[in-house]
């Protein structure tokens, strides 16, 4: 093990060098960029082995990516914002194919306005795709998951394709003490790729072809069952990786003082550091709050929710997203978890951060008065606010 | 142009069993061609006729390795099949692709223009059968000047297509590609004889296949190959080759035969008039003093 100073981006990179991808596919967008540089010079040094493929679009990135891994190489891409909505085809092709292809997306805004700074837009607008999605809060958080999404992707329970979301610029940008783990345990940790989804020339394959309305639906409910099954297979791994690692991740969720909590504040990535120091300030106030970091969006953490939300009084939902003429995405998909284990908590839906807002202690104080106050319904941070009217 | 006999190639088929329409000038393009490149063959064939006849489960056509890609990712799918397979330490294969003239020079022309830029050892084949007819018939950027389609109708003002044909060929060799060429299913020993020497070459080879559709062509069923001959012998079509920097006819028709006759035989472009036929005919004469010029002849 060693220990470097390393932004989110780079350090998800370590994690994927340690992954031993075979083939790239590379394409620049920000703020995602310093991933395929950073692995570009892993391949010139010879410290990474693998195909790096300079590829003209990211429709391209990730249908390259789906080509290596029919031919059973482990396969990477990086991608961002409107990069992640132009490939948007290929990422179904890659879930209904279930190639693990593993993929990093910058979080970012989505055009228009144009934007380069960080939301959930447009990870979040993918969710249907079939893909797992996780959400890194920090660095470490990145690095680890770099080295676990291709052992819960290739799992042949799931065989899905795995999307790392990082927070643009908050997290992909911002530098952190990252512990590397050793080259040699990394191996222990996660064997080469075998897979009978492939290419092969002693029992030739079509691949990826079509089926009509008779069989189609059970190819559908397949896919179902892959995404299904990474929730097993997530806490297998996290549990491996602790062994050997001695980090130790939480599953679909992180919980912070949720147990006896009367509010819980909700949300993903990087923003829950502030939250839980919120939530620290205002228990020292007498006030219990808490906060439950949804880690994996895809598979949705029904369970993991209801079961933590069951004697709190109020929620709310903090995203950097807006589904136009409803609400969050995260927001519905609680509430169904909600409804689903028969709990009728009030909630609220608060919309922060969006093309990189900054989301302060403040906005979440007040997210948490809010919650206390029984609001319901979606909020925009900063509407109706004293400093943008 | 080499001379094939039926016996000197492979009496394996690689694609039967489809449902392609009959006398079908892609699936004859695509089988001819894998018989060539033998079970080693990888195919990657995009969105389009011949993935619509050939792969739907639990019918699956091909007795070689083959996967449909995306509408727009043959190229880039290729890229991906070929890197994948020589990270797996692979050295005995060809990727090798098969598009049409709309997933070529249109949605796809970009991945394509990626993998010849980025010279990976694929080789790309579009069978041209000059307008989208897996769909029903409509314009794409290979369809010719006067044809009919069903979003160029022929009617009083508009006299079906109005643009010319893109020169995918010279687009193809304007990367400076290793190696491209046109041919045609009408003469089917030298576009066999190109997917050959394709195979032996290193890098990005694109081959430009005529091959007609005679549903949506207009012309019976048994006439492809006889069209397909005809639209070489009226020099509406050519056979050539682009190699180290030079282009090179494969064959020189002695004298044309009637642009009018080629035409008129097509239902497609039944209701010219004598002045589109004027048209084609200049346009005709135009390319061939080009080619005249500046490619070199090959024959005799």
């Amino acid at each position: 093990m060693s220990r470097k100073f390393l932004s989110g981006n780079e350090a998800f990179a370590e994690g994927i060098r340690l992954a031993r991808p075979e083939v790239i596919s590379a394409y620049p967008i920000t703020p995602q960029t310093i991933v395929v540089e950073r692995l570009s010079e892993m391949v010139e040094d010879g410290s990474l082995k693998a195909e790096y493929v300079h590829v003209e679009s990211e429709h391209s990135a990730l249908s390259c990516a789906i080509g290596a891994s029919a031919a059973g190489a482990r396969a990477f891409t990086a991608t961002s914002s409107q990069g992640l909505l132009y490939m948007a085809e290929c990422l179904y092709y890659a879930a209904g194919g279930r190639f693990p292809i593993v993929m990093m997306n910058a979080d970012r805004s989505t055009a228009l306005p144009w934007n380069i700074y960080g939301d959930q837009r447009d990870s979040l607008s993918q969710l249907d795709s079939g893909w797992i999605q996780a959400y890194a809060e920090n660095a470490q958080e990145a690095l680890d998951l770099a080295l676990m999404s291709y052992k819960i992707a290739e799992n042949k329970a799931v065989s899905t394709p795995f999307m790392a979301n990082l927070d643009g610029f908050v997290l992909t940008h911002t530098y952190e003490t990252v512990e590397i783990p050793d080259r040699e345990q990394a191996d222990r940790f996660l064997p080469p790729y075998e897979t009978d989804n492939r290419i092969d020339f002693d029992d030739p394959k079509n691949m990826a072809f079509s089926a009509g309305p008779d069989t189609n639906y059970i190819f559908k409910y397949r896919e179902h069952e892959g995404v299904l099954a990474a929730k097993a297979v997530i806490a297998e791994t996290e549990k491996e990786f602790a062994e050997i690692f001695g980090r130790q991740y939480t599953g679909l969720t992180e919980s912070y003082l949720t147990e006896d909590a009367d509010y819980i504040l909700i949300t993903l990535g990087s923003i829950a550091g502030l939250c839980r120091e919120t939530a620290d300030k205002l228990r020292s106030r007498g006030v219990k709050a808490g906060v439950l970091r949804i880690r994996y969006m895809r598979p949705f953490p029904n369970e993991e929710i209801a079961r933590e939300l069951k004697n709190a009084k109020g929620y709310g939902v903090l995203e950097k997203d807006i589904s136009f003429g409803n609400e969050g995405a995260v927001y519905t998909n609680v509430n169904s978890a909600l409804k689903k284990a028969g709990l009728t908590i009030k909630g609220g839906n608060f919309i922060g951060g969006l093309g990189g807002r900054n989301i302060s202690a403040a906005d979440i104080e007040g997210i948490f008065a809010d919650i206390a106050d029984g609001k319901d319904g979606v909020h925009f941070l900063g509407i109706g606010g004293s400093d943008n009217g | 142009m080499a001379n094939k006999t039926a016996e000197s190639i492979s009496r394996e088929e690689f694609f039967y069993g489809h449902k392609a329409c009959a006398g079908c000038g892609g699936s004859l393009a695509v089988r001819a061609a894998l018989k060539v490149l033998g079970k080693n063959a990888v195919s990657v064939l995009p969105a389009g006729c011949m993935s619509a006849v050939g792969f739907n489960f639990p019918q699956l056509c091909f007795s070689n390795n083959s996967i449909i890609s995306t509408f727009a990712g043959t190229a880039s799918m290729l890229t991906g099949v070929e890197a994948g397979l020589r990270a797996k330490g692979y050295k005995d294969f060809t990727a090798v692709g098969f598009a049409g003239d709309g997933g070529t020079a249109d949605i796809g022309i970009q991945a394509l223009s990626g993998a010849i830029d980025r010279n990976d050892n694929i080789i790309y084949i579009c069978y041209d059968n000059e307008a989208y007819m897996n769909t029903g018939i409509q314009k794409s950027g290979l369809t010719p000047f006067g044809a009919k389609t069903t979003t160029t109708p022929a009617g009083r003002n508009i006299h079906g297509n109005i643009r010319p044909k893109k020169n995918m060929f010279e687009i193809a060799a304007a990367h400076d590609i290793p190696y491209a060429a046109t041919a045609s299913v009408g003469y089917l020993p030298d576009f066999i004889a190109k997917v050959k020497k394709a195979s032996q070459i290193q890098g990005t080879k694109y081959i430009h296949v005529i091959a007609p559709c005679p549903t949506g062509w207009g012309v019976a069923p048994d006439e492809t190959v006889e069209i397909a001959k005809e639209a070489v012998d009226s020099g509406l079509w050519y056979l050539a080759e682009y190699e180290n920097g030079r282009f090179t006819l494969n064959h020189k028709p002695k004298e044309f035969t009637s642009v009018e006759a080629y035409l008129k035989k097509q239902g497609r472009f039944r209701h010219l008039d004598d002045e589109d036929i004027r048209v084609i005919t200049e346009s005709r004469d135009k390319k061939w003093e080009h080619i005249n010029s500046s490619f070199e002849y090959s024959g005799k």
